[in-house]
């Protein structure tokens, strides 16, 4: 049986070759931020791991392979949309504006990193799959109520887009044209479950069709391709136009978290061929070839991404952990008279633990 | 001043809210054209607009998934659920985003929203229409449960709610929706939420109870006056946080307590009163804390739901075990 129509888009090759006349909207500088900002999203996934893997930082999703998707979508929005992402999405939220420090608090169990200074309006990582892109939807309402020209973006994993969420999502989306952008990312794997057995639908995008939104696909190894069409989705929805999905494919390179092992699932032989699709140097090899980037940009800018992380690093663990109380003031707006009985337990049993203010005593 | 049921006063207060700030939205399931199914949002989309007063599309994850979007963009959306019993797909809404949003961002965003529900039985309903689930709620940091008992505190605690900064469950007692009438004043006038409601000043029982069995409570109040014993009543009215001071008070005054709700025993809110009170007020009590409440069982379908419902008469033969004690058995088991 064939599949409905589902418009594909791709720039740049896996042999880093222009497949079609760039948009103009990809110009040199973007081009090379996007690429410096996708060394970034790789180097900081590194040393993640290994901080990981040295007891300084809990449980981490990597973020191997899927760069061109976190960064082309970042890239893509304005400053004051809104972001929904989920907790595979640090880089997203990197190239939005959250700093290396924040980042670090967030990975490292701190909930101060979520108060960034960033973008105020962006959501933090949702843990849960899919409940974020009612939020989102909502967002996008509140936007549209008050007839701001903004517009809501909301991350997906090919496995979320199983959930209930993501059709009632769309669904309200779609009957409200709200100013909304689901953007999936697709890198084949739910955990252990493969993308083929997750939806007997050809494509992912093609979800969009019930809701009467318009759906698509985009390589997410390609930075361009992810930056062109999820900026024209998010430029559609701000004028107007409504919502949409954006399928991206890209390849989860490496396990589901450090808490996993893909090799007890996943047939090694795919995955060699799957590196060669990789995003980094696709991009790489096109700005060098177009002369817009070389050996000595190359060595400057790891040199800088590395010294940039081992300051973050080393002012991560110099820090003090929030006070004994942070825990009950930021519940409610004010702690709750029922509550001030185990506040007080609290801060009496660690009060020799000193701990940052925050501003709340 | 105009005299209204306890629906209508819910209805005045959404008005009243929708009034005085532009930020209010309502939504839900058949709550514009409609007005809802229990005609709680009657007039209220002609008065503001179908952008205000929203029918959404039928899925309770998402009217709760959207409120928290519309909440953390600064509106104040006060989302319908049809009946308590089809709140559940929104569970998850609630206990990972609604009531953390504020603690996991550090204040950065919150999420002041209210979620609405008509809870509790003796409407004869189908199944799933006879619910009385605010234990799951309560259970919950992070958000308040409020749940009135009177036209006057479902206008004033209502207001409360969307004035709130947290976000607040807020179940209205069905069964009592249409029962009482009584003068409210659409003076946007709260009430204090965190705080119980003496409604009747008593010596020798403290019957604590809240939502629809407000109503028998105070029949049983009534009668044991007619025996010549005094009851103070206590209208718990929001559940969390609780103002434990107010009943702790009374009890130190009567050194009895019946607690009463028409949700099941186990686990239910009473036990938290209760524990409290053993914990706190164990010093004040004369007799064991009796409990009147709904049994562990799925409420009957309508043809035998009477026998599930609290009435005055159990009350009523609680409290004069209580006061009766040591004399005679007391506490559940007297039962």
């Amino acid at each position: 049986m064939a599949g409905p129509e589902i418009p594909f888009t791709r720039y740049i090759d896996a042999e880093g070759r222009a497949v079609a006349a760039l948009p103009n909207s990809a110009g040199t500088q973007v081009l090379t931020r996007l690429y410096r900002e996708m060394v970034m999203a790789r180097r900081f996934d590194a040393k993640m791991i290994s901080l990981q893997r040295t007891g300084r930082i809990p449980t981490y999703p990597p973020t191997l392979g899927q760069e061109a998707f976190h960064i082309g979508l970042a890239h893509a929005m304005a400053e004051d949309d809104a972001l929904f992402p989920t907790y595979r999405d640090m880089p997203s939220q990197l190239a939005r504006g959250i700093t290396l420090a924040e980042a670090l608090l967030i990975l490292g169990g701190d909930e101060r990193g979520n108060d960034f200074a960033g973008p105020r309006a962006d959501f933090p990582q949702a843990i849960p799959i899919a409940t974020q892109v009612t939020h989102a939807v909502g967002a996008a309402y509140a936007m549209k109520l008050r007839g701001e020209r903004r517009a809501a973006l909301a991350i997906i994993g090919d496995g979320g887009t199983s959930k209930g969420d993501f059709y009632e999502a769309m669904n309200f989306a779609g009957v409200w044209r709200a100013p909304v952008v689901f953007a999936i990312n697709n890198n084949g794997w739910a955990i252990s479950m493969p993308r083929d057995r997750q939806s007997a639908a050809g494509t992912l995008a093609q979800k969009s069709i019930a809701a009467g939104i318009p759906g698509e696909q985009a390589d997410g190894n390609d930075a361009v391709a992810v930056y062109d069409v999820i900026g024209r989705a998010l430029a559609r929805a701000r004028d107007g136009g409504g919502p949409s999905v954006v399928e991206c494919l890209t390849h989860r390179l490496t396990d589901h978290s450090t808490a996993d092992d893909a090799s007890r699932y996943r047939d090694p032989g795919p995955l060699s061929e799957q590196w060669k699709e990789e995003p980094v140097q696709r991009l790489r090899t096109y700005l060098s070839d177009e002369g817009l980037w070389s050996k000595e940009d190359e060595e400057q800018l790891i040199a800088e991404i590395d010294s940039r992380l081992e300051e973050t690093v080393d002012g991560h663990a110099a820090s003090t952990p929030p006070p004994p109380e942070a825990m009950f003031d930021h519940l409610y707006a004010e702690v709750p008279a029922d509550l001030a009985g185990q506040r007080r337990q609290v801060m009496a049993r660690f009060a020799g633990e000193t701990g940052e203010g925050d501003g709340h005593g | 001043m105009a005299e209204v049921t306890l629906v209508g006063a819910v209805t005045l207060a959404l008005g009243r809210a929708l009034a005085d700030d532009p930020d209010v939205v309502l939504l839900g399931e058949d709550i514009g054209v409609n007005g809802g199914v229990f005609r709680a949002t009657e007039g209220l989309r002609d008065a503001f607009g179908a952008d205000r007063v929203i029918d959404t599309p039928l899925a309770e994850a998402a009217i709760a998934g959207v409120a928290v979007g519309m909440a953390a963009e600064g509106l104040r959306p006060v989302a319908e659920f049809q009946f308590m019993g089809f709140i559940y797909p929104a569970l998850d809404q609630v206990v990972s985003h609604v009531s953390r949003l504020r603690n996991r961002t550090r204040g950065r965003l919150s999420c002041p929203l209210v979620i609405r529900a008509p809870y509790g039985g003796g409407i004869h309903g189908p199944e799933h229409h006879s619910e009385s689930m605010e234990a799951l709620f309560a259970h919950i940091p992070g958000i308040r449960v409020v749940i009135p008992s009177s036209p006057a505190r479902a206008y004033g605690l209502l207001l409360a709610a969307i004035g709130s900064p947290d976000p607040v469950a807020f179940f209205e007692p069905k069964r009592l929706y249409r029962t009482v009438k009584q003068e409210v004043a659409d003076d946007g006038e709260e009430l204090p939420l965190d705080l119980c409601f003496v409604l009747r000043e008593g010596r020798d029982v403290t019957l604590v109870s809240w939502g629809a069995s407000i109503k028998e409570t105070l029949e049983a109040a009534e009668a044991l006056d007619e025996q010549g014993l005094s009851a103070e009543v206590i209208d718990v009215a929001t559940l969390t946080p609780l103002d434990m001071d107010s009943i702790l008070a009374s009890v130190e005054k009567t050194g009895r307590c019946v607690i009463v709700h028409e949700a099941p025993y186990t686990g239910g809110f009473g036990a938290e009163i209760a524990a409290r009170l053993a914990e706190r007020g164990l010093l004040s009590l004369l007799s064991p804390v009796e409990r009147v409440t709904g049994y562990d069982v799925i409420p009957p379908g309508p043809r035998t739901e009477h026998r599930y419902a609290v009435t005055a008469d159990r009350i009523t033969a609680a409290a004069r075990r209580a006061i009766a004690f040591p004399d005679e058995p007391a506490g559940q088991a007297a039962e």
